[in-house]
C-alpha cells in the first residue's frame, strides 16, 4: 500500500484549447464507439422492421404463441439460470479450494463440455434417453414398461440439457475468482468467527460476484439465442417463434420484431445486473491462492468426486460416447480428405477470431477503465448484445449492410473495377471476422472485464509513480494481472467460434467450409449419424485450447 | 489467360463457371455437378445455406448477386423466392417436356427436379395394410393413442396441410388436423427417422414420413417391422413435394444456367439426382432406383405443388389453432 497518494496525471482542468479537450474526451470513447458499431450496425438492420408490423401475423402470434412463449422463456431463464449456477459454482468452489480424489483431473476435464455444441448434446441425450434409446429399451426389457422413466422431451429435459451445455461458462469464470481469492476469503471468514459454509456464502460468494454473474449472463444469452437444442426437444422458445415468422409465415419483418424484443429483454437483464453490482470494489487485497488447499477427507472427498463425475458423465462422457459410436459406424462413408481441410479451416478461423475478439475485449474493458462515464458504460454493454441474437438473424444483420456497401461502391467505382465485379467486401475473411466480433464480444469481454475489476486504482497509481504510462503501463501492470481472464476469454471464444454455424454459412468466403458447415450440410437432410464424424473432430479440435489452457495454469 | 489456355488444351470451348445457391445437401448435388463438368466443361460453384438466409442474401445483393441458379428443397421455398422477385422465368421447351406440369411453376419461375413422397408408415406386427386408407383417416378415433407425427414446424408437414387446404377447404382440413392431435401417442418428433424408429419400437402404430427416410433406415436395419402404405390411392393420390431449381433473376449467364437445369431434368441426370437420396425422378421416362421401385408404384396427387407455398402461412396458422405443435 502506498503511504502517500500522488495525484493522477491528468490534463490540466482549465485547458486553453477546446480542440485538445475534445480530443481528450474522445480518446477513450472512440475505441468503444468503433467496437460497439460492430454490433450496432447489425442490430440497426432490425430497426426499420419495427415500423412495419403485420397485424394478421401479430394477432395470430398473440392468440396462439406468445402466452406459451412467455411462460417457456421464463422457464428457460429461471431453470437454466439456477442449473448453471448450481453446477458451475459448486464445481468451481470444490476444485479451487479443496483437495479431493481426482481434483487435478476434474480441474480441466470439467471444461470439456464447452467443446460440445449444445444441439449435439441435445440430440445425443435424446438418442440415449428417448423411448427408442438404450435406457428405455433396457427398462422395458427388465421391467416390462418404460413409462416410469421421466421423458427427456419435456421442459425439465430441455432445462437439464441446456444447463449441462452452458454451465462451463459459470464454472470457468467462478473458478478463476475462487482460485485467486477463495481460500483467502475463507481465512478472512474464519478470523471473523464464521464457519466454512458461512464463509462461502458471506465472503467468498459476494467477492466472486462479477465473475459468477458474467458467466451466468453468457449462459442465459446463449440460452435465449439457442435454436438448435430447443428444436431437438420441440420446446417452443423465443427463437422458435422468430424462425416460424421467418420461414413459415415468410415474414422476416415479424422475425426482426421478435428478435428486437429478445435483444431488449437481454439489455434490461444486462443493465439490471450492472446496476445491482453497483460501484462496489472487487479488488484482491493480496495475491491469494498461496494458502494450502483444504483436504476433504473420507466420505466428503468421495462425495465431491462423485458430483464432479456425475456432471462430467452426463454433460460429456455419455453423449460424446454416443457420438463416437455413430462416427465409428459411419466411418467409411465420411472419412475423407475434405474433412481434414474442414478441420484446418475451423482451427484457423477459431484462432484468428479468438485473438481478434480477445484484443477487442481488452481494448473495450481498458477504455471503460480509463473513462467510465455513461457513454462508455452504455456502449460497452451494447457491444456485447450480439450474443443474445439468434445466429441466423445476426447473420442477416451483418450481410445486408455489407452487401449494401458493396452495391454502393460498385455503383460509384464500377468503371474502374474489372468487368463483372459483384463483390468487394462481401465474401472476404475480414467481414467474417468482424461478424464474429459482433457475435462473441460478450464471451471475450466477460472474463476480461471481471479480471479488470481485480486491479485496484491504487495499484495503477503506484505503477504510475514508478514512471509507467501508456502502453508500458498496460504491458507491465495490466496484462500480467489480466492473464487468467484473457486466457479464459481466448479459450471460450475459440471454442464458440468452432461451434458457430449460421454466421459462418452466410458470410464465409467461398470454399471456407468448416466442420460446423459440414455438420450443417449433413444434418440438413436429417443425416445426423453421418454428421457424427465431423462432430467428433469438432469436439476434439475444441479440446486443443482446453489442454493448452490447463498446461498454462499448471505452469503458473 | 491460364484458363483460356487450359480450356483450349482440353478442347472445350468457353467453359462457364456457374454459381448455384443451394439448400440441398452438398453431398447430394456434388456428384451431379462433377458429371456435368465432365460432359460439358461447365463447372459449378455451390454455395450452401438454409433457404431463408439464401433468399435474403440474393435480395441484399440485388443486381450484383453472383448467383445463376437457386436450388432448394420444398416447392414452398421456390414459390417464396419467386414472390420476392428473386427468380426469372426460364425459356425452355425441354424442361417443360421433361417435367410434368404439376411439378413446376405455371409461370415458369422454377421447376421440380426430384419428387419427395410423404405417406403413411405402419408397424407390421400391429397393423394390417387393409386398416389404412388416407391421411384424413388417421384422424378417426380408431387410431386414438396410436399415431406418431413429426413437428408442425417442419415444412414437409406444412406443405401436406397446405395441399389439403387447397383441395378440401378449411373446415375439413382443420377437423383432420385436430383429429390427428387427439390421436397422438406421444409428443411430436423432431425428425422423420426418430418417428419411424418409434413406430418400429411400438411406441405408436402409424405415422407420416417421407419415403427416403424409410429407405435410409431400412437399408441400415432391414429387420425393422416397418411397412409403407401409399396414402389416398382411392382418393386424389399420395402427397408429393419436390426439390427443384429456378434461374436467379440477375444471372448474367442465362443460357448456360438454363442448360444446366435442362440437363438436370434429362434422362442422363435424373437417376443421379434422385437415387443418391432415394427420391423419385420427376422425369416420367426415368425409372426410380431398384430399392425405391420395390416399394411399388403409386398414384401421385396431381395438384400443382406451388400450392405448398401460397397456402403455407394459412396452413401453419391452422396447425397452431389445432394445437399441432
Amino acid at each position: 500500500m502506498p503511504g502517500t497518494r500522488a495525484p493522477l496525471r491528468r490534463l490540466p482542468k482549465m485547458s486553453a484549447l477546446p480542440a485538445l479537450k475534445t480530443a481528450a474526451v474522445w480518446r477513450w470513447r472512440l475505441p468503444v464507439l468503433l467496437l460497439s458499431l460492430c454490433t450496432l450496425v447489425p442490430l440497426g438492420v432490425l430497426l426499420p422492421a419495427l415500423f412495419n408490423p403485420d397485424p394478421g401475423i401479430w394477432a395470430h402470434l398473440i392468440d396462439y404463441l406468445l402466452p406459451q412463449l412467455a411462460v417457456n422463456t421464463a422457464i428457460l431463464l429461471i431453470g437454466v439460470g439456477a442449473g448453471v449456477l448450481a453446477i458451475g459454482v459448486t464445481l468451481a468452489w470444490l476444485v479451487a479450494v479443496y483437495e479431493f480424489p481426482g481434483r487435478r483431473f476434474f480441474n480441466w476435464a470439467l471444461m470439456l463440455p464447452l467443446a460440445m455444441p449444445a444441439y449435439v448434446l441435445g440430440f445425443s441425450q435424446l438418442g440415449l434417453f428417448d423411448y427408442t434409446g438404450p435406457v428405455q429399451t433396457l427398462a422395458r426389457a427388465w421391467t416390462g414398461s418404460s413409462e416410469w422413466v421421466p421423458s427427456v422431451r419435456s421442459s425439465g429435459g430441455v432445462v437439464l440439457v441446456l444447463s449441462l451445455a452452458f454451465y462451463p461458462y459459470v464454472y470457468l469464470l467462478a473458478r478463476g475468482a475462487f482460485a485467486t481469492q477463495g481460500r483467502r476469503a475463507l481465512e478472512v471468514g474464519q478470523s471473523l468467527g464464521l464457519s466454512r459454509a458461512e464463509g462461502f456464502w458471506r465472503v467468498a460468494l459476494p467477492m466472486a460476484r462479477p465473475w459468477i454473474m458474467g458467466g451466468l449472463m453468457l449462459a442465459l444469452m446463449e440460452t435465449l439465442a439457442d435454436f438448435g437444442t430447443v428444436a431437438v426437444f420441440n420446446f417452443d422458445a423465443f427463437t422458435s417463434a422468430i424462425y416460424k415468422a421467418w420461414f413459415s409465415f415468410f415474414s422476416l419483418d415479424t422475425a426482426k420484431q421478435l428478435a428486437s424484443m429478445l435483444v431488449f429483454i437481454v439489455f434490461v437483464l444486462v443493465v439490471f445486473e450492472q446496476r445491482a453490482r453497483g460501484r462496489r470494489a472487487y479488488t484482491a487485497s493480496a495475491r491469494g491462492g498461496q494458502q494450502p488447499r483444504i483436504a476433504l477427507a473420507g466420505v466428503q472427498g468421495w462425495a465431491a468426486a462423485a458430483w464432479a463425475t456425475l456432471v462430467l458423465l452426463m454433460a460429456f462422457v455419455l453423449p460424446f460416447g454416443q457420438v463416437l459410436w455413430w462416427a465409428y459406424q459411419g466411418w467409411a462413408e465420411e472419412a475423407n480428405a475434405v474433412l481434414v481441410d474442414n478441420a484446418l479451416r475451423s482451427l484457423m478461423l477459431s484462432a484468428m477470431a479468438a485473438l481478434l475478439v480477445g484484443a477487442a475485449a481488452l481494448l473495450l474493458a481498458y477504455a471503460v477503465r480509463r473513462d467510465g462515464g455513461g457513454f462508455n458504460r452504455l456502449l460497452s454493454r451494447v457491444a456485447t448484445l450480439g450474443y443474445a441474437v439468434p445466429g441466423t438473424v445476426l447473420a442477416v444483420g451483418v450481410f445486408v449492410p455489407v452487401a449494401w456497401l458493396d452495391n454502393q461502391l460498385i455503383a460509384l467505382f464500377g468503371a474502374w473495377l474489372p468487368e463483372g465485379t459483384g463483390s468487394i467486401l462481401k465474401g472476404s475473411l475480414a467481414v467474417l471476422l468482424l461478424a464474429y466480433v459482433a457475435r462473441f464480444m460478450a464471451v471475450g469481454h466477460a472474463p476480461v472485464d471481471a479480471a479488470m475489476h481485480r486491479i485496484s486504482r491504487s495499484q495503477e497509481e503506484a505503477a504510475r509513480n514508478l514512471g509507467l504510462t501508456g502502453a508500458r503501463l498496460v504491458a507491465r501492470l495490466h496484462l500480467p494481472l489480466l492473464k487468467g481472464g484473457l486466457f479464459t476469454a481466448l479459450l471460450m471464444v475459440f471454442v464458440d467460434v468452432m461451434k458457430e454455424m449460421p454466421i459462418t454459412l452466410m458470410t464465409r468466403p467461398f470454399g471456407w467450409d468448416t466442420l460446423a458447415v459440414r455438420i450443417f450440410t449433413l444434418t440438413s437432410e436429417g443425416e445426423w449419424e453421418r454428421a457424427a464424424l465431423p462432430a467428433v473432430l469438432l469436439v476434439l479440435s475444441g479440446l486443443l485450447p482446453v489442454i493448452l489452457l490447463s498446461r498454462e495454469e499448471n505452469k503458473g | 489467360m491460364m484458363g483460356a489456355v487450359l480450356a483450349a488444351v482440353a478442347g472445350v470451348a468457353q467453359a462457364e463457371e456457374l454459381v448455384v445457391y443451394g439448400a440441398r445437401g452438398e453431398q447430394l448435388v456434388k456428384p451431379l455437378f462433377d458429371a456435368y463438368q465432365k460432359e460439358t466443361g461447365d463447372s459449378v460453384r455451390y454455395v450452401m445455406d438454409k433457404e431463408g438466409p439464401l433468399m435474403e442474401r440474393m435480395k441484399a445483393e440485388g443486381a450484383n448477386s453472383p448467383a445463376d441458379i437457386l436450388l432448394t428443397v420444398d416447392a414452398g421455398n421456390l414459390w417464396q423466392a419467386s414472390q420476392m422477385g428473386l427468380l426469372k422465368p426460364y425459356k425452355s421447351k425441354l424442361i417443360d417436356a421433361n417435367v410434368p406440369a404439376h411439378l413446376r411453376d405455371p409461370a415458369h419461375n422454377w421447376t421440380g427436379l426430384s419428387i419427395r413422397a410423404r405417406t403413411i408408415f405402419y408397424n407390421t406386427q400391429k397393423v394390417k395394410p387393409a386398416d389404412l386408407a388416407s391421411y384424413a383417416d388417421l384422424a378417426s378415433s380408431k387410431w386414438k393413442g396410436k399415431l406418431c407425427l413429426r413437428t408442425s414446424k417442419k415444412v414437409y408437414n406444412q406443405s401436406l396441410v397446405a395441399m389439403m387446404l387447397a383441395e378440401q377447404g378449411k373446415v375439413a382440413t382443420e377437423k383432420t388436423v385436430k383429429g390427428w392431435v387427439d390421436n397422438l401417442a406421444t409428443d411430436v418428433f423432431p425428425d422423420d427417422t426418430k418417428l419411424l424408429e418409434a413406430i418400429a419400437a411400438g411406441q405408436c402404430d402409424v405415422g407420416i414420413a417421407n419415403t427416403y427416410y424409410y429407405g435410409r433406415l431400412m437399408e441400415k436395419k432391414p429387420d425393422l417391422p416397418l411397412g409403407i402404405f401409399w396414402a389416398d390411392q382411392k382418393g386424389k393420390g399420395t402427397h408429393v413435394n419436390i426439390s427443384g431449381a429456378g434461374l436467379a433473376r440477375y444471372t448474367k449467364k442465362e443460357a448456360a444456367a438454363t442448360r444446366l437445369i435442362e440437363w438436370l431434368s434429362s434422362t442422363k441426370a435424373q437417376n443421379l439426382f434422385a437415387d443418391v437420396n432415394m427420391e423419385y425422378p420427376v422425369n416420367p421416362k426415368v425409372k426410380p432406383d431398384v430399392k425405391v421401385a420395390a416399394w411399388g408404384p403409386f398414384k401421385q396427387n396431381l395438384i400443382n405443388v406451388s400450392n405448398a407455398g401460397s397456402r403455407q402461412a394459412e396452413a401453419v396458422m391452422l396447425m397452431d389453432r389445432a394445437g399441432y405443435r
